[in-house]
């Protein structure tokens, strides 16, 4: 969504905004898993992003723009710091070596319940960069512009973020086939 | 290449971060490779669970609107509420005026049709060998023989120093509602009385007063629940006198 050249006017802002509402609130109900608190930040992302819309530069990526007013705002607020916290151990541990065993059927076997709650409970930075991808269909650039990362990490996060997943899936498969 | 290298573009290619060139290279190395194809197929497996199990909740219709209204700021421009303010009225009355129109053209098609059906019914009436069933100049021998014939009562007014005679009447239909058929005589001419229940139905919309576009003079209006009419061949004025002494009489 590149903006063309032109006055930045309140009017604009809504042609621009309002399209976004539902893409924003499913993704910070992802962030959240809270109506009301999903619901504080939407609000407060267009309260802030009518406020700094002077400020936004035209020509650069709009959606991006938003959707980083809303994970900042998200990452101040009390829900978001305490998940920033866990990432660091998150990080490390979480993520396995990729060993060749046939995933595939596994995931093929995945309900999608299973597959919701390995998404819910993945940490902020994964679950935020599988869904801007795969949810949003975002590019890696708009990706990056979003979480105001490089893009090259964008490309190795993703990685990253896939593996978790996985892991998080095969996991809950096996122990479900175990306790079978 | 070796499939480490290429398995390492798979993330990519499936996100579509490839170049063209990139994109078939690798298209081409999944035809022969069965292993990375897998892999693929892996991939693009995770990809669809997620993006399926992407809308998490939908947002409430009182937040969509609380958010709406906060940014709906603009006013619209001027000249948009110009158009509105033109437009609205001028469409209004276009309308208005065709609903008019067509209100008047069907009234006029309801009253023509009532008022030949009238016409028809005296003048048929009139032609027959027994006119009247109850042959009588007394008002107070005719009322009372329409007592069990019709689900309705009228009065008929006091004739004396006057030009009309009452002849008689007779029990009617228009409509399919049955009616009371009054025959007066004025210097040798016969008018027809109507009187119909006022059902709201046929003769609901007739407006009251002369039928200028018929052959016959005529009169309609209506009183108490009940619908009446005059139909003859005499004088608008005799016709108007006649409607007097009966909306008196009602």
């Amino acid at each position: 969504m590149e903006v063309p050249e032109q006055p930045l006017s309140a009017a604009v802002f809504e042609d621009l905004a309002l399209p976004l509402f539902d893409q924003l609130y499913n993704f910070a109900h992802w962030l959240t898993h809270d109506r009301s608190e999903a619901e504080d930040l939407v609000q407060e992302t267009y309260a802030k992003a009518l406020r700094g819309f002077s400020s936004f530069q035209t020509g650069t990526n709009f959606r991006a723009w938003m959707f980083r007013i809303l994970r900042n705002s998200f990452l101040s607020s009390r829900t978001g710091l305490k998940s920033t916290v866990a990432i660091g151990d998150d990080e490390d541990e979480a993520i396995v070596s990729s060993d060749p065993t046939p995933e595939a059927v596994l995931i093929a076997q995945a309900d999608r319940e299973t597959v919701r709650q390995a998404l819910r409970e993945l940490s902020v930075p994964y679950r935020e960069i599988l869904l801007l991808c795969e949810v949003e269909e975002m590019s890696y650039d708009e990706i990056a512009q979003t979480l105001t990362i490089p893009a090259g990490t964008v490309m190795s996060r993703l990685h990253r973020a896939r593996k978790a997943l996985r892991a998080s899936l095969s996991a809950r498969l096996k122990g479900g086939s175990n306790a079978m | 290449m070796p499939c480490d290298q290429w398995r390492a573009q798979i993330d990519a290619y499936l996100d579509r971060e490839l170049s063209a060139s990139d994109s078939r290279a690798m298209a081409d190395h999944l035809q022969q490779c069965p292993d990375c194809t897998a892999e693929v197929l892996e991939h693009l497996q995770l990809k669809r669970a997620i993006a399926t199990v992407g809308p998490s909740d939908t947002p409430s219709a009182q937040f969509r609107a609380r958010i709406m209204q906060s940014v709906t700021t603009k006013p619209r421009p001027a000249k948009q509420w110009l158009w509105r303010l033109v437009l609205a009225p001028a469409v209004l009355v276009l309308l208005l005026s065709l609903a008019v129109n067509l209100y008047v053209d069907h009234e006029k098609a309801e009253r023509s049709r009532v008022y030949s059906e009238l016409a028809d019914l005296h003048v048929s009436t009139l032609a027959s060998g027994t006119p009247v069933d109850v042959v009588s100049t007394d008002r107070h021998t005719v009322k009372p023989w329409f007592e069990g014939k019709l689900p309705f009562t009228f009065n008929l007014p006091e004739l004396q120093g006057t030009d009309f005679t009452l002849v008689g009447g007779r029990m009617t239909y228009l409509g399919q509602a049955p009616g009371a058929h009054l025959i007066y005589r004025i210097r040798k001419h016969e008018l027809s009385v109507f009187i119909f229940q006022d059902r709201g139905g046929d003769t609901a919309g007739l407006s009251s007063g002369p039928i200028p576009e018929f052959s016959f003079n005529a009169e309609g209006w209506r009183k108490n629940g009940l619908r009446y009419f005059v139909v003859g061949d005499v004088s608008a004025a005799d016709i108007e006198s006649l409607s007097k002494l009966l909306r008196d009489a009602a």
